[in-house]
Parts: structure tokens; sequence; C-alpha cells
């Protein structure tokens, strides 16, 4: 099952909102202490675009991530989704504009089955999250969620409890999980970490496979998968941007090389 | 652990409610049926029926700590609570207080009253985790008794309220030992069903989400605290119906009902039993209630000091978590996954070793 007709069916409302950026942070910075994790990002993306953020560890992207989806407040800055103010917006309410994420760590649940982890990713953002009524076979959701495990390819191990899975699976259901619902814009989170080759292949046919109008960015440091799936990069280094350009350029750019490519000891 | 639909989506035939309930529950529901037949009327009333009370008492805890990680020792303050509002509104020899009002809204109003109890208590434990929630409802729990001691205006002071008895519906004394045992059979049965149907449905699963992950249900759009709160206002009720029937089991409320100690008795009933499963509280209160009853006329006969059965129950409990931390449910999973073991290989039979 391709991953643009499972999710055609649930996007009705991608459309709203499309003109301007689907992302803008400007001047977002986030401080722990006396340690300024980012400084000064400014960063536009359009809808529908396919971004790599690259950078050595402690660089800031994670904490980027989080500051976009709310994990972190950011320490001055203001972030727009689709036109819309996100800044002080709870974790829940950018969830439900069409924003996802999945974790560099999978987060997932560990005492439920496969099933039932998409299942609450679709339930997350839609009504009836309160419901004492268990869904019936024809429910839309339920549907839906078994789509998205035989996208990834758990359906053999789709009542197995998360636990039990490895950890090559768990990814791969991350990557179901943010993919629920009617996403507009994903953050991936180094999804192709720990993976087989077999399985970050198949990790790019999905990524690629998205349809056209879900943007999304990854944060990857396996060069090959990021620089294959996206349309711009843009480079962090100590918590700021230093360099952005499609991946071609940027792969041939010489101070990138110094810093991230170990070209610089040529 | 089954998922959401295993019972529906991966089988081609849909099958009937009745044709999925394991043959385990019909010959266990056939044993509850006819066992008045064969035992005493003491047994029914005082055995069966303070079982099935302090079950579900327990498994409104179970709901809490199984499915929703929080661990709460106000579940006997809101059973005591609902037994007071009963008292209160209703019929009771303190005649000054209580108000006479007729069952059919005095029940309905003592349960409601006791959920939004449970829910503002629920929306200040949500606050804190694991040791803190543990501290703050047993702290809520201290102070409702001590309430309860000290206020003569509502509660009646320490003495409380006695002769409060259930109603005289379709004309059968619900306090006969057998009418007695099948209300609290029908009360047992349905909260067990309650709880295990809910565990399975969306605000079920998403309570069991909150447990294993609530920042990841955060990032997925749910309400964390929300849910919290909401599962304390549940459980609320589930307590209050086991709190209304002990209030009329015994015919009094008293602020000895609701002290530390009972709550800490929920508390042991649960974890004797164990936290996975609705059946596991059951399990715990027969147990608690049969070493309760009869603890004293053991210690007696082996020529001990029969006012230390509490020590046996201590004992008891002690060796259920040593010998297993998930109760008398994780020795019984235990002893399901060693027979299905090879005993020369270890590996689980069927199993293909290489």
């Amino acid at each position: 099952m391709s991953v643009a007709s499972v999710m055609s069916g649930h996007a009705a409302n991608t459309s709203q909102g499309t003109a301007g950026y689907a992302l803008e942070l400007r001047d977002v910075s986030k401080k722990f202490g006396a340690l300024e994790a980012l400084g000064g990002i400014n960063m536009s993306v359009r809808p529908g675009e396919r971004r790599a953020v690259l950078g050595s560890n402690g660089a800031g992207k994670t904490t980027l991530f989080n500051c976009v989806t709310g994990d972190f407040a950011p320490t001055t800055g203001a972030i727009r989704f689709f036109g819309e103010d996100i800044t002080s917006f709870p974790a829940q309410e950018r969830i439900r504009r069409g924003l996802r994420r999945t974790y560099q760590i999978s987060l997932l649940f560990n005492g439920l089955t496969v099933f039932d982890n998409v299942y609450l990713a679709c339930r997350g953002v839609s009504r009836g999250r309160f419901s004492f009524l268990r869904p019936g076979r024809g429910d839309a959701l339920v549907q839906t969620a078994e789509e998205l495990v035989e996208m990834v390819n758990l359906q053999d191990v789709r009542t197995t409890l998360v636990s039990d899975l490895s950890y090559g699976q768990q990814r791969q259901l991350e990557i179901a999980m943010a993919l629920s619902g009617a996403p507009r814009f994903i953050l991936f989170d180094e999804p192709a970490a720990g993976l087989s080759p077999t399985e970050r292949a198949e990790l790019v046919n999905i990524l690629t496979g998205l349809p056209g109008h879900v943007g999304y960015i990854i944060i990857e440091h396996d060069m090959d998968v990021a620089l294959r799936v996206s349309d711009m990069v843009t480079m962090m280094h100590n918590g700021r941007i230093f360099k952005e350009g499609k991946p071609a350029e940027i792969e041939e750019d010489p101070e990138v090389q110094a810093l991230y490519l170990g070209g610089g000891h040529d | 652990m089954a998922d959401i639909t295993s019972t529906s989506a991966v089988r081609d035939r849909r099958e009937t409610w009745l044709e999925q309930v394991p043959p385990a529950y019909w010959v266990l529901g056939i044993i509850l049926l006819v066992i008045p037949a064969f035992v005493s009327p003491f047994f029914m009333f005082q055995i069966m029926g303070w079982t099935f009370i302090l079950g579900i008492i327990s498994l409104s805890l179970m709901f809490l700590g199984g499915y929703g990680g929080m661990v709460s020792l106000a579940q006997m303050a809101f059973a005591g609570f609902a037994g007071y509002m009963v008292a209160i509104f209703g019929d009771s020899a303190i005649t000054n207080i209580s108000q006479g009002w007729p069952w059919w809204l005095v029940i309905p109003l003592a349960l409601l009253i006791t959920v939004i109890f449970a829910t503002a208590v629920g929306w200040l434990a949500v606050r804190t985790e694991g040791i803190y929630t543990i501290m703050i409802t047993l702290a809520i729990a201290a102070a409702f008794f001590y309430f309860t001691r000290q206020n003569y205006e509502i509660f009646n002071g320490f003495q409380g309220f006695n002769s409060v008895l259930p109603p005289m519906l379709f004309g059968v004394d619900w306090r006969g030992p057998y009418a007695f045992y099948y209300l609290t059979l029908f009360w047992a049965v349905a909260g067990y069903a309650a709880v295990l149907y809910i565990s399975r449905a969306p605000f079920g699963l998403a309570l069991q989400g909150v447990r294993d992950n609530p920042r990841r249900m955060a990032a997925l759009g749910y309400n964390v605290t929300a849910h919290r709160v909401a599962a304390y206002a549940f459980a609320g009720f589930l307590a209050g119906i086991g709190g209304i029937l002990l209030t009329w089991q015994s015919s009094q409320i008293s602020p000895g009902t609701v002290g530390i100690a009972p709550a800490i008795d929920i508390l042991v009933i649960a974890v004797i039993g164990g936290l996975r499963h609705p059946i596991g509280p059951f399990i715990g209160a027969l147990i608690y209630v049969i070493l309760k009853t009869f603890a004293v006329d053991i210690l007696i006969a082996l020529g001990l000091a029969g006012e230390r059965f509490q020590l046996v129950i201590g004992i008891g409990f002690l060796a259920i978590v040593f010998f297993s931390p998930d109760g008398i449910l994780g020795l019984w999973e235990k002893f399901r996954a060693s027979r299905n073991r090879d005993p020369l290989t270890g590996q689980e039979r069927g199993d293909n070793p290489l």
C-alpha cells in the first residue's frame, strides 16, 4: 500500500492556510541557565517542503524540534505554523493543527500493542478521546490505523506488545504514528538511527512517497538518507544556523565539509 | 494483551458477545449463581458479600493504579463519603441530621457528590507522581477521617450514623443474606465488566498510554491532566457504589470506616490480588476477608493471642509481595509460563530453539 494512498483519505484540511510558510521561526532562542542551546534561529519552510537539518551532536537540532512541538518554551522569539502564532500553545494544540514529530529515542507505549499505539495516535487528533465506547469494526480510525500498520510493514506484529519489538520495528512504528491523523508538517528526529540497510531503504521509500502537501524537517546523521529525501538543507553549529542551500550545494560546500563531513582535513 | 480490535477486525466472522465470553467465566458464573444453595447465610452475607464490596472498592484503585499508574489511598475515603451521603440524605437512626429523602433520589445524588469529590481530589493529586501521589491521597484520606470525627453538625462526629438500610425495593429485604449476596454480586460483575470494557475503549487505552508515556500522549494531542482527572472521577464512582453497599451491609457508617487502616487495607487487597487485571482486586478481597474472618480462630486454635490477627494478614502480604510483586495474578502467570516451558531447554514450547 502506498503512503500517499493511505494519507490522501485523511488530508481534508490540508488546503487551508497553505499561503505563506508552513513553519516560520523568528529569532528563536533557548537558554538552559547559562547555556545557550539555540541562538537567534530564523527559518522559513514552505508548505510541502522537505528539509534536512544537519549538524554535529549538540548543535541544537533536537532542541529546535522541542521548541517547535511545545516540549520546550523558547526563551525568546516567535513560532508560526501556517500563519498562526503557536509560540504559547501547549503541545496538544499544535498537534491538532497538523504538526507531528518522531523522537530520537523511541517514546512508545510499551504496555500496549502495535495496533493500539497507532490507534491512539489516530484518536489523539480526532474527537472521542474520552469515549467509554469501544470502536466498532467499521470505525474509520480503526481502518486508518490498520492501513498505517500495513504501510510500515508491521502487520505481522500488530498484536505484539511494543516492548517485544526490535529496535528497527519500533522506529517503523514511530513513523506510522507520525503519519496518523491529517499531518501537514512532520518533524523526523533521526528516523534512520539503528536501522539496517534494508530498513533504511524502506524508510527512504516511505519518506519520498509522502503526499506532496505534507512537508517535513528531518534530522539525520546518515547523509545518504538525509540528502536523498530533502529539497533543502540547513546546517547548524553551536545552536545557530550557519548555512542553508540545496543538497548538492551543501555537499560541495568546503565549510560544511570541514565542519561536518570531515573534508577540512584534506 | 489483546488490542482494541483483537476480537473483531482480525476475524472473518464477528462473534456475538456471548461467544466471546471464555469458558472459565461461564463456570465461575454458574458457581457464583448456585453457591447460595450450598453454603450458610453467614458465608453468603459476611464472606462473599464483604468480598464483593471490598473487591469493588479495590477495583477502583486497580483502575487508577493498573491502567493509569496512579496509586491512590483515597479510595476508601470516596467509598465512605458515598456511605455518609446516603446516611445524610436518606434514612438513619440519627433523625435530626438524616433528611429521609427517597432512595431513588438519594443514591444518584450520593454518587454524583462522590464523583465531584473524587474529581476534586484527582485534580489535586494528578499534579504529583509516584510516592507523592500516595502521600497526598493519604493526607486527604486522613483529613477526611479527622473531619468526620470532629464534625457533629453534618457527619455526627465519632458516632456517625446507624440503621442505614437498603430500600425495600420490589418487596425484597435487600439486607437479607441471599438478597444481599445477589445485590453485591450484581454490582461486582457490573463493575468488573465495566472496567474490562473501558480498558479497551479509547478512554481506557488513552489512560494506559498516559501511564506508559505521558509526554508522548501530550505530543499526540491528548490532554494528559484531563484524562487523569477523569480516571479519578470514574474510580470515585466505582468506590462510591462499594461504599454504599458497605454502609448497607454494616447498617452504619462512622469515622472508623474511613480511617487510615481501612484506606491502607484497600491498597493491600489490590496488591495481593494484582493490579494487572480487574479480577485481581476480587481475588485479593477474598483472601483478605477469609484471613480477617478466620485468622483469630486459627491463632486461638494454635494457642496464640487472637488479637494478633493483623500479623497474619501482614505476613501473608509480605510473602505475596516477596514472591510475586504482581500479586496472585503474577504467581498465576509465572505458573502458566513455567508449564509452557520445556524443562530441558528452557525454551517456550513450540518455539524453535534454532
